[in-house]
């Protein structure tokens, strides 16, 4: 089984939209050496979009559009990768406290937003949650 | 303006990577999402290892690696899996991203 190359396209064009919205949050709202704020601000808010993709219309009526929404856009938005180095980086710093709080603390920010989203919204087909 | 584009074209590269990858191996276990997750952790530990900084680390790090990972998809994935099975996949995701960007730290480094 391969992808579909529209639902790739799709998917990159929503990851570098996303992408550049990082970025540019980062850039408005550096993280500084403290608990990322805004990493695990952008996590959240990405993992509730997310989970609410297809209270959208647009999401529901179109799999084109629900790839360029959701694993194109909120999955560009949101970094694993980040959270993960910000994590080691505060742990090589001394300061374990401050990591176990910021890499449990984007968790279960996000399981919340995801849950509580996930009442009203319909659930997502697995495509859609890559 | 020009580093918003390097991002860009990372993303664009790094999202659809970790599409495929999900299509191809995530089944009742996300293996492709955690193979995406993972791989982007190591990538970006190495290249903060590397002191990679500028034009390179907005096209590797900040594009690639974010598009490449995801949060909002485990977010959901581990709320899907329940509360036994979603536990054990966040848990072997977050110990093994720490993991991948300590090891690619050190890489990064030598």
């Amino acid at each position: 089984m391969s992808s579909s190359p529209r639902l790739l396209l799709a998917v990159a064009a929503g990851g570098a939209a996303g992408s550049v919205l990082r970025f540019a949050a980062g850039e408005v709202a550096p993280d500084g050496t403290g608990f990322p704020w805004t990493t695990f601000a952008i996590n959240v808010v990405g993992s509730m979009l997310l989970a609410g993709l297809l209270l959208l219309p647009l999401a529901r009526r179109s799999a084109a559009w629900a790839a360029t929404l959701g694993p194109g856009l909120m999955g560009g938005f949101t970094t694993f990768s980040a959270t993960s180095e910000q994590g080691r980086a505060l742990l090589a710093d001394g300061r374990a406290g401050l990591a176990v709080a910021y890499l449990l603390g984007t968790l279960g920010a996000c399981l919340v937003a995801v849950t509580a989203v996930g009442a009203l919204a319909p659930r997502l087909p697995a495509e859609d949650e890559w | 303006m020009v580093t918003g584009l390097l991002v860009a074209l990372g993303g664009a590269v790094g999202a659809p990577l970790r599409y495929a990858l999900g299509q191809r191996y995530d089944a009742r276990w996300h293996h492709g999402t955690l193979a995406a997750n993972i791989v982007a952790s190591l990538l970006l530990g190495a290249c903060v290892g590397w002191s990679l900084d500028g034009s390179a680390l907005a096209l590797v790090g900040t594009g690639f690696c974010g598009g490449l990972s995801t949060y909002s998809s485990l977010a959901v994935q581990t709320r899907d899996l329940g509360p036994a099975r979603g536990a054990a996949y966040a848990a072997v995701t977050i110990a093994t991203g720490l993991a991948a960007c300590a090891l690619g730290f050190v890489i990064g480094q030598a």
